[in-house]
Formats: structure tokens, sequence, C-alpha cells
């Protein structure tokens, strides 16, 4: 489906996670972590975003394990950063898919 | 000439490729060998059930020669390191192995020593696992004398060998204190670190109320930084904790030790693989199979299955010099076990998640993303056809390798 966020129209799934990552921008991010209630974003948020952006073009998985060990952020300040859920939101905000299982 | 096909592990995948591949190499050019630590085979989805005493271990254990096709050699070591650049395979005796073709099917290991405080002083007295023979006896004995108290069934990370097992043994549990009598003296809890038990729409809309209906809490986007075994209890990276009577955890998955020796694996040694192929993204002589690969595909028999045809055929075309089919598509398959004598069927692939339908036709017998008996007594039925038809690389009437695209309702 279509949504407006930011002034962008842009393609969302039914949880309002970007179907296509390359209509992302800073201002979308922006406008997702406010209505997650994360931010305003700071250079540690963008850290964990560019980084998440990129290990999704290179199609690797992702994991909190590896953030941790990209030496990006520790999982602690993972949970600091995007609390309730920091893979999930950090996804959202970064206009990646969200991590899911198999069903 | 004479020339090597190697197969490292004797698990599901190693066993059909090897059976697979006898078949259509000439015993006149190409010697075949399958070195595994072990010589039992086990069946693995019989794990779930033996916690509950749903299964004898004669059932579940057979003699990993017995599934090896006349003409191939088996060998019953460690692997030290495989080096490709010298097609070689070092074993722990010090003696090598030398190859043309490679095939790693090494499988997944779980890694309790990856979670600070898991393997404490209550290792395997009230903090258990059922992903090993070990880990499943010990739980077994756990549950037979069980009066009550707070059971907490865990997922540390993702990804996981057979991923939905944990929360089957959630719905196994319910059933079980329920029939013992004592189901109100139990609490059922299941933490994951994903967003919810069920995490695709088709499905989570589908089967939510199962977890309602049992009396199971669900708590999620919960990573665990230790277990607490002081207290008794999980502690997530945000402070929020979750105290635990008996606690049946699923440790990190990680791919085999051997693959971190050799340096070929992601940083949960895990190899890169190419997902449509099966060939290592590093080295053409290299192909690998089943639970080793970091393709992002279920680890599950039936992704094996799928992939073992696929890669059968791949490996030939490798060997006369043609390129390799892109044909593998994530394919899925498995039972659910939802508890009460019933089960779940899903399918999906890469693209398509699990969806309602039937199968293996579109007019069934069996229905996708429902409970029925009959999928249960399918699963059941499930183990001997595992050990007579699919380690032994037949097909599977009606269930092709690539996914048939769902019929949209």
């Amino acid at each position: 489906m279509k949504k407006t966020i930011a002034g962008t129209e842009v393609d969302v799934n039914d949880e309002g996670y970007l179907t296509d990552m390359s209509q992302w921008n800073e201002a979308i991010a922006a406008a997702i972590a406010a209505e997650e209630g994360i931010g305003p974003l700071t250079d540690a948020h963008n850290k964990v975003i560019n980084y998440l952006r990129q290990q999704q073009a290179a199609g690797a998985a992702l994991t909190i394990r590896s953030m941790g060990k990209s030496g990006i952020v520790t999982t602690k300040e993972l949970y600091d950063l995007f609390p309730g859920g920091p893979l999930k939101k950090s996804s959202k905000i970064a206009g990646i898919p969200k991590p899911v299982g198999c069903i | 000439m004479n020339k090597h096909l190697l197969i490292l592990g004797g698990g599901t995948a190693g066993t059909m490729m090897a059976n697979h591949l006898r078949k259509r190499l000439p015993a006149s050019d190409w010697k075949m060998t399958v070195v595994d630590r072990s010589d039992r085979h086990l069946y693995q989805p019989g794990l779930l059930f033996l916690p509950f005493g749903g299964y004898t271990e004669d059932q579940i254990i057979r003699p990993t020669r017995d599934f090896m096709p006349s003409g191939v050699e088996f060998l019953q070591t460690e692997v030290e390191q495989v080096l490709p650049d010298q097609h070689q395979v070092k074993l722990k005796d010090g003696s090598a192995l030398t190859y043309d073709v490679l095939i790693i099917a090494t499988g997944c290991r779980t890694a309790p020593e990856e979670t600070q405080g898991m393997l404490g002083p209550k290792w395997r007295v009230n903090v258990h696992d059922f992903y090993t023979l070990d880990g499943a006896r010990a739980l077994r004995d756990k549950l037979d004398p069980f009066q009550g108290g707070r059971v907490v069934v865990h997922v540390n990370e993702m990804p996981i060998k057979c991923p939905v097992a944990p929360l089957e043994f959630t719905f196994l549990a319910d059933t079980f204190f329920r029939e013992r009598g004592i189901r109100d003296k139990v609490t059922l809890t299941y933490v994951t670190p994903l967003s919810g038990a069920f995490t695709k729409p088709k499905a989570s809309k589908k089967l939510g109320h199962l977890l309602a209906d049992k009396g199971i809490e669900v708590v999620t986007d919960f990573v665990a930084e230790q277990v607490d075994q002081e207290n008794d209890k999980l502690v997530c990276f945000d402070g929020r904790e979750v105290p635990y009577d008996l606690l049946v955890t699923t440790p990190t998955n990680m791919g085999d030790q051997a693959v971190r020796r050799s340096g070929l694996g992601d940083d949960l040694d895990f190899i890169p693989t190419h997902k449509h192929t099966l060939q290592s993204l590093k080295h053409p002589d290299v192909f690998v199979i089943g639970d080793a690969t970091n393709v992002p595909a279920s680890k599950a028999g039936s992704v094996a299955h799928f992939e073992s045809e696929t890669l059968a055929d791949n490996v030939m075309l490798h060997i006369d010099g043609k390129p390799l089919k892109e044909e593998f598509d994530g394919h899925s398959n498995c039972f659910i076990e939802s508890g009460n004598g019933k089960a779940l069927l899903i399918d999906f692939n890469y693209e398509y998640e699990p969806h309602e339908g039937g199968f293996p036709f579109s007019f069934g017998p069996m229905k996708l993303l429902e409970e029925s008996r009959l999928n249960h007594l399918g699963k059941l039925a499930f183990r001997h056809v595992y050990w007579n038809v699919l380690l032994k690389a037949w097909p599977l009437p009606g269930i092709s390798r690539q996914k048939r695209k769902p019929i949209e309702v």
C-alpha cells in the first residue's frame, strides 16, 4: 500500500515497513522514528541505521549478534537507542524489512 | 583416472547426497566418501517428542552405515580442517583426504556457551534444552516427576534449526501438563527475540489465537543478556526479567567447529553459499547443503531434501563444465504440532510466506495453515517416510523441489 511519510509517497506493508528500501531518505527516517516514540535521531542512531542499510543491501542476515560484533553498537546500547524492540524498530526506521521467523 | 567426491557430514543432507550421487556418478571414474564423527543417525524431529515420552530411542536412532549406498565409503572420524585451495580435508588423526568435488553438510550445533550463565551449575538441573539427544533425555527425566511451577520456553537468537520447534514444544507441554492433571499448577511462557511467536501476517492472523486459547504468555523482543542461575531468571539487555522454575532454552545455533577452524564461515560459522545454486561463494569446487549454509531458508530436513535435488543436478553440471541451475527457491515444508493430537502443515519459500490451501494438491488431502488430526498423523507417519524414502533420496510423490505458486484466496 501507499503511504505519505514526510511529504514523500512510499510503498509500505501492513505494519508500516517500507517495501522498497530505495524510497528511503533521512526525513522519512525521522518521521518513522517519531511515530515509534524514538528520537530525535542522533549520530548514534544514524550509525545503526546506516549499518543496517548496508547489511541489507549486501544481502546479509541481520541479527543482534552481528550488530554487537560489528563494533557499531553493543546490544545494551541498541536497547537504549531503540527501547522496546531494538531490531524491529531500527529496521523500520532504516526502511528495511522487519526480522521475522518462518511463520 | 579416478576422481573423488567427498561429503563432510553423514546426517540428513549428507546421506541424501551420497544416495543421489552414487546413482549418477559412474563407479569406474568416481570414488565417493562420507565422513562423520558419529556412526549413529539421529532422526532429529523425534527430539521434540522424546521429552514427553513420545518416542523410544530405538525409534529415532539407527546406524549411519545402513543408509549409505554400496560404493560409498563411510569414515567415522573428526574433520580437523578444510583446505579448499589445496583441495584437501585434514582429519583429526593427521591424515588428509584429497577431493575433486567437496560437499559440506556439517549441519549446525547448539552453543549454550555463547550466553552468559547458561552453562552454570544448574545446566540440566532446571535449565534444559531438547535439541540434543542428551538434552532431550535429561528433560524427559525432569518432566516426568514435575509437579508444577513456572515453565519458560526460550529462543535465544535466530537463526535456529527447525525454527518452529520451540513453539511446538510449548503447545505439547500444555497438552502434557493437562493430561497429567496439573495444568492449573503450571504457568507456560514463551520468550522470543522476535516481535511475536508468529511474525508472518497470514500465520499470525490464522494462528495467533492458539496461544491465548492455551493460556500461554508470550514475551517478545527479548534478547537474553544472561541466565541468572542463582535467582532462576532470564535477564534481558533492557533489564526485563523472566523468572522460571524450569527453563527450556534453545541456545544460539552455530555451524560446526570445523568450519571455524577452516575459516570458511560467517560470525555464526555458517558458510556463505549461493542461495539458488548451493555453490560456495568462494570456492567453485565446494558445495554446501542443509543447516551448514547461510542461505535465508529454514534450517530443516525438508529444506535439505529440496536442496539435495537441485544440488545433485548442479554437481553433475559442474563436473561437466556446464553452468549451474539457479533453481533452489528456499522451499520448506513442515508439520507443526499444535497439541491435543493435532498439527498444522506449512509450505513456503524465499518468496511466499506460509499460506492457506490444499496440500500436496490443490484439493488436499491435507490442508495448509490449519489444525487437523490428519496433519498430526502425517507428522507421526513422516518418521517412516524419513527412514525409508527421504534418506534414500527417492522423490516424494506430488511434492516438487520448487514450491508451487499459492492460489490466491
